[in-house]
């Protein structure tokens, strides 16, 4: 399965801060292959996000390739890059990241408003498929402040994956939740990447890494570690947690 | 990026805060409701006069004192004598283009009927006096050239003083009112004619001989004013400088000496009040249009904030796909939906306005097809115009930087 949806070549990034540098990215390579479940680790401040936003096409490398799904995008247009998020992408942040007052219906709606090859109908049923796929069916029609940070974490994802992308990248998309919904939400991006979605996920805790299938480790911009692991169940890990923890 | 998508994701941001929405179209409702109110009121003031100057005729001649000035001081014109009987006979006698000539004099005072009583004030003029200020006897009979002849003293009465002095249903014909002290029997009583474009009730009148009013009441010998009829309208003015020449010659002026009378056509008059009319209706206009830029002010003020609160909305939108343009117009729909639809707002809240401005007033209720569409556009170029900056500032949000905004 050669199926390469991300490949990246001595990527750099610079940001100029008054007259310094700030080597974000020193030269980054790898490949990402269709129905992998990466995570990327480091430190604070070791290119995470950097590298991210540029795997999303929110932000450009001042030098290097970056091929998505066999396309080289590393120069396109602003214009381009939007076009390549909302057909190949999809992002979960660790803030969620919802409109306020809108309906999840809605929330999931929104990726595809922006898809003028999308019609009214298909774009509900697209809506209502990807919420009954995170398991909120029950909750279409709530506003964010109706719902726990899980549920609205579930929301982000059903987002993430209603344009049917090529990959969902997400940044500590755990962050902000507490051990148990973490390993919720972590069962659910196991049961997508199962269903054969691609997924990589941006975090710095050792035992969220440890569900996912292969661990690329950055320090001060450069790969220092890439390697399978064993993936451990967060279905399993679930089920071991103390049920006092469920207060 | 597809329109009705763009109108869809507008509409539904701006629905997430309705208070705010309605609160931003204030200004623009109160702008384009002032404006539209303003010029249908000009309009409804001008259909008056129009309808004024055909009720009244618009051959309708008026000769007044002149102005007197005494060493550079204007004294008014009201101690003025230079207006005779004479004038009027040589103006009967000469103008060719003067169908009927009446003199005229007023006084004024409390008429008394038993127990009622009213102030009015008493018009003396000659039989043709009725011709020439279009009044029409609804029961009863004008005075004759005897009566004036014998200072009689009889009278026709308006349907507000019939109204005053007299019991419902009771006639008034022969019976006797008084005015101050003096008995005067009631001859006539004329067809109602309503309010005249200043909103004097032309009902509340009493015309008399006008030879009773100088002899038995004024005890003057000079009239107030001489009213002519031109044959008709056309020659209106040719009857206008003809009077002036009847008249110069019958008060013996010196050609270098100027005019010690006016003559005036009730076209001139009701010209006159149209332009004050709508000096009025312009400036009130331009007040409502400053109101209404400063509504579009106020949406942009509102977008500014908005564009700052929502960033992360922004950043979000941006990574899923919107492109710049696409933030753009979606900040250009959302404030030009609310200007229109303010504006819409505005304009039936006008008009309303106008139907109750007109009620008050008694004037007639004018819609201005131009300013509604005039007031339409102009909302939509306002949110637009005022949506612009706010707007560009949206969608030169770097996503990144955006995400991040607290
Ligand atoms: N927009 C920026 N301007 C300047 N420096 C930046 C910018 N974004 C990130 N950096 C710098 O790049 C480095 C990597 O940051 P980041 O990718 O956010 O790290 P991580 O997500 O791994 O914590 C840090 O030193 C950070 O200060
Ligand atoms: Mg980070």
């Amino acid at each position: 399965m050669a199926n390469s949806i991300i490949r990246i070549n001595e990527l750099k990034r610079n940001f100029i801060v008054g007259s310094e540098t700030v080597r974000a990215l020193r030269g980054v390579s790898f490949e990402i292959q269709a129905g992998e479940f990466v995570a990327i680790m480091g430190t604070s401040g070791s290119g995470k996000s950097t590298m991210l936003n540029i795997l999303g096409c929110l932000d450009k490398p001042t030098s290097g390739e970056y091929y998505i799904d066999e396309i080289e995008v590393s120069k396109f247009s602003n214009d381009k890059l939007s076009e390549i998020r909302n057909k190949k992408i999809g992002f979960v942040f660790q803030s969620y990241n919802l409109l306020p007052r809108t309906a999840a219906i809605e929330q999931v709606e929104l990726p595809l408003l922006y898809n003028p090859n999308v019609g009214a109908k298909e774009r509900r049923e697209r809506a209502e498929e990807a919420l009954r796929l995170v398991g909120l069916e029950e909750r279409m029609y709530h506003l964010p402040s109706q719902m726990s940070g899980g549920q609205q974490q579930r929301v982000a994802i059903a987002r993430a994956i209603v344009n049917d992308p090529v990959i969902i990248l997400a940044d500590e998309a755990t962050g902000n939740l507490d051990t148990r919904t973490s390993y919720e939400i972590m069962s659910l991006f196991q049961r997508l990447n199962e269903s054969g979605k691609t997924i990589a996920f941006v975090t710095h805790e050792p035992d969220i890494a440890a569900f996912t299938s292969r661990v690329v480790m950055l320090r001060d911009g450069r790969v220092t570690k890439d390697e399978p692991v064993k993936t451990a169940s967060a279905q399993a890990a679930l089920d071991a947690l103390p049920a006092s923890d469920d207060y | 990026m597809n329109f009705s998508n763009l109108i869809k994701i507008a509409y539904t941001a701006l629905l997430r805060n309705t208070t705010r929405a309605l609160l931003t179209m204030l200004g623009i409702i109160i702008g384009i409701a002032s404006v539209i109110a303003m010029v249908n009121m000009g309009q409804s003031s001008q259909a008056q006069i129009e309808e004024n100057i055909s009720s009244m005729g618009t051959n309708l001649i008026m000769v007044m004192r002149a102005h007197q000035r005494g060493g550079g001081v204007n004294l008014g014109n009201a101690n003025s004598q230079s207006l005779k009987l004479a004038d009027v006979e040589a103006i009967k006698a000469q103008a060719k283009y003067v169908d009927a000539v009446s003199p005229s004099v007023n006084a004024s005072g409390q008429l008394v009927n038993g127990s009622k009583n009213w102030p009015g004030s008493m018009q003396g003029g000659s039989v043709e006096y009725l011709a020439i200020k279009k009044y029409e006897i609804a029961y009863g009979t004008n005075f004759t050239e005897q009566d004036i002849a014998s200072y009689a003293k009889v009278c026709l009465i308006g349907k507000t003083i019939v109204d005053n002095l007299f019991e419902e249903g009771e006639n008034p014909i022969g019976k006797e009112i008084r005015f101050g002290k003096i008995p005067m029997k009631v001859i006539g009583v004329l067809e109602e004619k309503g309010q005249n474009s200043m909103g004097q009730d032309q009902d509340d009148i009493l015309i008399a001989p006008y030879s009773t009013v100088q002899k038995r009441i004024l005890a003057q010998n000079h009239l107030n004013m001489i009213y002519a009829s031109a044959k008709n309208e056309d020659v209106c003015q040719l009857a206008t400088e003809e009077i002036e020449k009847i008249l110069r010659t019958s008060h013996n002026l010196s050609p270098d000496a100027t005019n010690d009378f006016e003559v005036r056509t009730q076209a001139e008059m009701l010209e006159m009040m149209s332009s004050v009319v709508g000096t009025i209706t312009s400036l009130l206009t331009a007040t409502a249009i400053i109101s209404l830029i400063v509504g579009g002010i106020g949406i942009m003020n509102i977008m500014y904030v908005t564009v700052t609160e929502r960033t992360k909305e922004i950043g979000l939108r941006m990574a899923i796909g919107a492109k710049a343009k696409d933030v753009l117009w979606q900040f250009l729909i959302e404030s030009g939906m609310l200007s229109v639809v303010g504006g819409i707002i505005g304009i039936i809240v006008g008009i309303i306005a106008s139907y109750v401005i007109a009620q008050v007033m008694m004037s007639p209720f004018v819609v201005s097809v131009g300013a509604v569409f005039m007031a339409f556009f102009v909302s939509a170029f306002i949110g637009i115009f005022f949506g612009w900056l706010p707007a560009k500032k949206a969608a030169k949000l770097d996503p990144i930087t955006a995400l991040r905004y607290e």
